[in-house]
């Protein structure tokens, strides 16, 4: 049993937006798994819809969706909220949408804890300021006492951190969580998220677009595509052999110290991502896709190129190796 | 031959108000400055949220004037230049093309402007040359139609390049020109600035906090903390072997896309940086792995680093007791 399994998710926006289109993903106790792709192909949405945050007026649909056991499609807000929080954690991309500007650090911190522990308020503020350590703040005690907007965005996102850590949580959904953050920063953050992991088997759901983090913190890796997953895979097998022409002329754009030279263009994709109409058919890629052919606009099917690896696409499993010894 | 952008001793203080009675703290932003861009190069500038570099560019694009210290542009004082010289030789590309595109404008009229803001170009000849540039940054007569609002991020930053190049400017300062875009839109920007500068022979300032994408544009890079630049080196020299432990700091927290690195801890501890109140000494002391009795007391002077450049750190002086022999330091690099 998966720790959160997430089948053929779709969400839509009055009716007319198709933001997530059929994702599915898991993630396993103690384990990493990163969520990656282009601005607004879904990823937010997917993980707003599995912590059941999404907006008004948004609809939610699943084959399964379901905490480590539990499933979330029918439970009442009310139990879902007895979730949030405790057992199940998120860390939003914009840090200001879930810090009250009325209270303190310290007071949106214990609280948490109180609500979900009924801890008493000396423990809940002792365990807030171990947790404000933890993520590397100086001076946990004056930071408790501290309003949001009296915070750099460093700090702010790093409070965030620990309040999604202050119950525990088994599972911790994290939106781009070190994006604002210097790289030396980002890289302290990182590194307390896996000694977490290690320590308490969390198991974590980490978006970014930043492949680089992907690379070294991730154990499986999903690549989104205009609502859908295209590609999924162990870490080093996507990275090695990539199937889905978008994930390939993902990884080509990034720039690897000592890979491409200066004055060599790097490699991109051309176009932008499209707008998906309803009742569309086919690869939603397939209009900058350099590999296209007509049975690209038909059903795509969904393949397997080895253990764990799954890609979406009309190419056969093996056409990169095919096309290397060509 | 002179260089295309030139700074000397370039210094600027931020008075910043902390409430009703309390004194206003002084925020040094950029403390004693010096370098040459020789034309035609790209000199990319790193470092740390903070550390002072938009504030160097704003010195060096003139909106910002400075405490300390002057600005030669292509060998002539910039604060001795009116607004419009200085808009033919010299012009940003920021961060957020959305913010700094006016939204109720057209892209073509967006391009224009500075154009018009010369006053002395016909408006036929403006709108050819409008068009040519709009076609150079591979936007189309349709999309130069389109209102900022209508368009992708990359290709607001397209628009961003165009109004940049349209005066046909010698220099151009990038403050984090594609931080805001995708990784697949970005190396569409990155390849575009790059086949701009050879084929206008352009001179780039190139900020940013993205060390790959630093290594792949620059010819030199300046690496900045609190203020200084404390290391300066030939892009090579500084990637292959850098010689300040702060650079090297910042070299090791990139996590390139290479799998099971995992990530390294790099030792600088938790305290960050307050550009109010700069540590004696040595500006890095406080966070530096390696720093030992002489840097909280005097300030290192800039040695000569492999490659021909500099690095301000007490460990290069050949002379400072306790310091590292040279050898240790690259073998640790
Ligand atoms: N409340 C909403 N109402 C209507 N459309 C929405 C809403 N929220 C998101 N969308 C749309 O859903 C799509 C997916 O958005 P989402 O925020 O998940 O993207 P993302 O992958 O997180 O992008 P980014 O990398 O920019 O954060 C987008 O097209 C977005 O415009
Ligand atoms: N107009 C201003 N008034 C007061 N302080 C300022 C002003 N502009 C910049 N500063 C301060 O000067 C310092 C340097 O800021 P600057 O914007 O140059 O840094 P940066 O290196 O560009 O950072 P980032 O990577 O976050 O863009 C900061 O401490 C900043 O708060
Ligand atoms: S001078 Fe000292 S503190 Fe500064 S970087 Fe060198 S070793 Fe570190
Ligand atoms: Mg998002
Ligand atoms: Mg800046």
């Amino acid at each position: 049993m998966s720790l959160l399994e997430v089948r053929g998710l779709r969400v839509t926006f009055g009716g007319r937006t198709a933001a997530v289109r059929g994702a599915s993903l898991s993630v396993e106790k103690g384990e990493t798994h990163c969520l990656v792709g282009e601005s607004g192909c879904g990823k937010s949405v997917t993980a707003l819809a599995v912590m059941n945050l999404l907006a008004r007026g948004a609809r939610r649909e699943a084959e399964a969706l379901s905490f480590a056991g539990q499933d979330l499609r029918h439970l009442s807000d009310r139990e879902m909220s007895r979730l949030r929080g405790d057992r199940m954690a998120m860390i939003f991309q914009e840090p200001m949408t879930s810090l009250n500007p009325a209270y303190t650090i310290g007071s949106q911190m214990t609280e948490v804890l109180r609500r979900h522990r009924g801890a008493p308020r000396a423990r809940a503020a002792e365990r807030a300021a171990e947790l404000l350590a933890r993520v590397g703040i100086t001076a946990p005690g004056m930071r408790l006492g501290q309003y949001p907007h009296q915070l750099s965005g460093g700090l702010r996102q790093r409070v965030m951190i620990a309040m999604a850590l202050m119950c525990d949580p088994e599972l911790l959904v994290a939106d781009e969580p070190t994006t604002a953050l210097d790289v030396t920063v980002q890289a302290q953050i990182l590194r307390l998220l896996a000694g977490l992991q290690r320590d308490l088997g969390l198991g974590i759901l980490l978006i970014t677009h930043d492949l680089g983090i992907v690379a070294r913190v991730a154990d499986r890796v999903s690549v989104m595509y205009a609502g859908e997953v295209v590609e999924s895979a162990p870490t080093a097998q996507l990275f090695a052999a990539p199937r889905h022409p978008y994930t390939r002329g993902l990884l080509r754009c990034v720039p690897v110290p000592g890979k491409v030279r200066r004055d060599e263009p790097l490699g991109s994709i051309p176009g932008v991502v499209p707008r998906i109409p309803p009742g569309f058919r086919g690869c939603a890629f397939r209009d900058r896709c350099p590999h296209a052919a007509p049975a690209c606009a038909e059903a795509v099917p969904r393949q397997e190129a080895g253990p764990g690896h799954e890609f979406l696409c009309t190419l056969p499993p093996d056409w990169a190796l095919r096309e290397r010894a060509a | 031959m002179t260089a295309a952008i030139e700074v000397r001793g370039l210094r600027r203080v931020f008075r910043v108000r902390q409430g009703l009675f309390a004194p206003p703290r002084q925020v040094v932003a950029v403390d004693g400055v010096s370098f040459a861009v020789p034309a035609g190069s790209v000199l990319g500038v790193v470092g740390e949220s903070g550390c002072g570099k938009s504030t160097l560019a704003r010195l060096i694009l003139g909106l910002l004037p400075p405490t300390e210290g002057e600005v030669l542009v292509d060998g002539r004082r910039l604060s001795e230049m009116d607004r419009r010289a200085r808009a033919r030789l010299i012009q940003p590309v920021f961060q957020d093309p959305f913010a700094s595109l006016n939204p109720r404008r057209r892209v073509k009229d967006i391009v224009a402007m500075p154009l018009v803001a010369q006053g002395s170009v016909p408006a036929a000849e403006a709108a050819r040359r409008v068009a040519e540039m709009l076609e150079r940054v591979g936007l189309s007569q349709e999309q130069g139609e389109r209102f900022p609002a209508q368009l992708s991020g990359g290709q607001r930053q397209r628009v961003a390049i165009a109004r940049a190049l349209v005066l046909r400017p010698r220099i151009v300062v990038c403050d984090e020109p594609t931080s805001a875009l995708d990784v697949s839109v970005q190396a569409q920007i990155l390849n575009l600035l790059a086949e701009l500068r050879r084929d206008l022979g352009l001179t780039y300032l190139f900020i940013s906090h993205n060390l790959a994408v630093v290594e792949h544009v620059a010819s030199e890079v300046a690496v900045m903390y609190l203020g200084r630049i404390v290391e300066r080196n030939e892009s090579e020299a500084l990637f292959r072997a850098p010689a300040h432990p702060y650079t090297r700091a910042l070299l090791a927290s990139v996590l390139t896309p290479e799998p099971g690195l995992g990530v390294p801890d790099v030792g600088l501890g938790d305290t960050l940086p307050d550009p109010a109140n700069i540590p004696p000494g040595c500006r890095f002391h406080p966070r530096c792995p390696q720093a030992f009795g002489r840097c909280p007391a005097e300030a290192p002077a800039a040695w000569p680093a492999a490659g021909g450049g500099f690095a301000e750190c007490h460990l290069l002086d050949p002379a400072a007791p306790g310091a590292a022999p040279r050898e240790a330091l690259r073998q640790e690099a």
